[in-house]
């Protein structure tokens, strides 16, 4: 069985962003950028199955620029076997990541595709559905477990009201929820034998597709701000002013 | 401007997300049609058609449509997409699920999770975790859109009723098979929609200790949530996070209770209309949001408050 894992480079979740208000734009000037969360448990799952035996060789993608390939030798060096390196100026919308995935998928063929479920930067949360249209192939988001039959993939999701158990035909898309796994930090051997491992590099119009975004972004503006701050000195006086200041009890 | 909402029930009723997701569509424009799916699902289908803005229900009895698997569904949406300009829906897991399948099939990019219309192409949405607010315009015929429920109200009871018409398009691409679903559910409202939220964070400590905070919820009326560590740490299911990747709420007021109030938790409740904060370290971000808090050990504080709630409620 092959995996692909598309991962993308994003802001570290740890960093509040600001917006620059001359450019309206997120100010991303010396801002830390790391593999995207969800992308990390992506390649952590893929290398679990092939630890498992199940799996013959893991490939990680990623569209963006050149420091994309710093987030590919992240997965390299957690485990995965081989990158590509898709070339462009910043990471394109999904249905064009998508439309990207597709392609790479028609010409070296995978069983099982692993991505987040959503890039904690532009919250979309579509890339992997859109995959699977692509390929008219079964897609399994918001997976917590991911359970390998002979054709089959038995995935537990999380859906609003709890758990949702689903079976999917072969090939599979399937996306990353918090809970599938806690991801491994790469071993220093790791990081040293992750430098020689292949990144082809792609250039995106070598694939045909019409790289124009259909969405774009007007502006970007800050959030109105929340006053907070206040405090209160016990119970009695939280009480008190929740049912007589705010009128919410 | 045809729109076309996918709506989720359960057989009787349809969501207040669904609901919501109607007074969006409403805002982009008319006539806005809801696709009702399901097996023995007429009274949703009545339900929708008594929906202030509807004109019409689309109503579609399948058994391949009961657990709204995305495969089957978006089969169904892609065929009547060929009539509408819009589909919308709310962002539910479901809606996450479904929609960006069909956008693909349809070669337009989604829109999700928009807080407001500008007009039929231009949309505000958040971006990092709600820490800022995109203008985005389409430049699309057909568009694909997922609304954020917190932004929207719910659309009333109508008057008059619209018409239902019965559809039957039956094609089951087959790629996924239902195996079984594990729904909590219970006695408590449901996070999205309550309109007070206890929720508990790691400072809990245990799950065993979120009986407190349920005393606390029955005497409100309140939903119960949590953040992730609470989650991840087992006290509570997973349909109880709240943030950036769990539900996005917005009550009338949320009790943080040991939460810090990391970015990714106040992400989901940080439009509350009031926040009260319980936590014994006055450094805990989550005070820089809240309008009332209250720096104690919560294992003193939360039983006080129950024993105040029981007082006023005398
Ligand atoms: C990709 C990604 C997505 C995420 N999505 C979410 C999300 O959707 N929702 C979410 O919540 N988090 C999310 N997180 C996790 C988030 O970053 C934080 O780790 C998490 O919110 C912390 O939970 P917490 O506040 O309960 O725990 P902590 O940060 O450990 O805080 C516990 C608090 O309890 C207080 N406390 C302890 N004991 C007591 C006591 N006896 N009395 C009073 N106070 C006490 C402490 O002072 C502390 O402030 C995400 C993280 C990542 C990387
Ligand atoms: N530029 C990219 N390169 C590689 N993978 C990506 C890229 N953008 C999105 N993805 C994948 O798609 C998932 C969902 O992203 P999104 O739809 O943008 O929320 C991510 O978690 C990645 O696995």
């Amino acid at each position: 069985m092959k995996i692909l894992v598309p991962v993308k480079r994003v802001v570290d979740y740890n960093v509040k962003i600001r917006v620059d208000k001359e450019t309206n734009a997120v100010d991303l000037n010396n801002v830390k950028m790391s593999i995207n969360p969800f992308d990390e448990i992506a390649v952590e799952e893929a290398i679990r199955i092939k630890e498992g035996g199940k799996c013959d060789e893991i490939v990680v993608v990623s569209l963006g620029p050149e420091q994309s390939k710093e987030t590919i030798r992240n997965a390299l060096a957690m485990g995965a076997d081989r990158g590509i390196h898709v070339k462009t100026e910043h990471s394109p919308e999904p249905l064009l990541v998508a439309k990207v995935l597709a392609k790479i998928i028609e010409k070296e063929s995978f069983d099982l595709i692993i991505l987040g479920k959503q890039s904690i930067d532009d919250d979309c949360n579509q890339t992997g559905q859109m995959l699977s249209a692509l390929l008219d192939c079964s897609i399994g988001t918001y997976a917590s477990k991911i359970e390998i039959e002979n054709d089959s993939f038995v995935v537990t999701r999380e859906i609003d009201g709890g758990l949702q158990t689903i079976k999917l035909a072969k090939p599979a898309v399937l996306t990353t929820d918090l809970r599938l796994n806690e991801p491994r930090y790469a071993s220093l051997p790791n990081i040293m034998k992750a430098k020689q491992k292949t990144i082809d590099e792609v250039d995106p119009a070598d694939l045909q597709i019409e790289m124009q975004p259909k969405v774009v972004t007007k502006k970007v503006e800050e959030p109105p701000a929340r006053i907070g701050g206040g405090k209160v000195d016990s119970i009695e006086d939280l009480v008190d002013k929740l049912k007589n200041v705010s009128g919410v009890i | 401007m045809s729109i076309l909402v996918l709506a989720e029930h359960n057989n009787e009723i349809l969501k207040e997300a669904t609901k919501k997701a109607i007074t969006a569509a409403s805002k982009i424009g008319d006539p806005v049609h809801v696709l009702v799916a399901g097996t023995d699902c007429a009274n949703a289908a009545n339900d929708a058609a008594s929906t202030e803005g509807v004109e019409k229900v689309l109503h579609a009895e399948n058994s391949q449509y009961k657990n709204m698997l995305s495969e089957p569904i978006s089969e169904l949406l892609i065929d009547l997409m060929s009539e509408y300009d819009y589909l919308v829906s709310a962002a539910t897991t479901n809606g996450k699920n479904i929609l960006p399948r069909v956008a693909a099939k349809l070669d337009v990019s989604q829109i999700s999770e928009i807080i407001s219309v500008i007009n039929g192409k231009t949309f505000q949405r958040p971006i990092y975790a709600g820490n800022a607010i995109a203008t985005v315009e389409s430049s699309t015929d057909k568009n694909v859109i997922t609304i954020r429920t917190t932004a929207f109200e719910t659309a009333k009871e109508s008057k008059s009723t619209a018409e239902i018409s019965s559809i039957g398009i039956e094609k089951n691409p087959g790629l996924s098979e239902f195996i079984e679903e594990k729904v909590s559910g219970g006695e408590r409202p449901e996070l999205t929609s309550a309109g007070t939220i206890v929720s508990g964070g790691r400072g809990m400590q245990s799950g065993d200790n979120f009986k407190l905070l349920e005393s606390v919820a029955d005497k409100l009326g309140a939903a119960v949530g949590a953040s992730r560590a609470a989650v991840d740490a087992g006290f509570v299911p997973n349909e109880y996070q709240v943030g950036q990747t769990g539900k996005v709420v917005a009550p009338e007021l949320y009790i943080a209770v040991g939460i810090s109030g990391a970015i990714q938790h106040l992400a989901g409740m940080k439009d509350s209309k009031v926040i009260v904060a319980i936590n014994k370290d006055d450094e805990a971000p989550i005070f820089e949001v809240a309008d009332y808090g209250l720096v104690a050990d919560l294992f003193d504080a939360v039983p006080d408050l129950d024993k105040e709630l029981e007082k006023i409620q005398k």
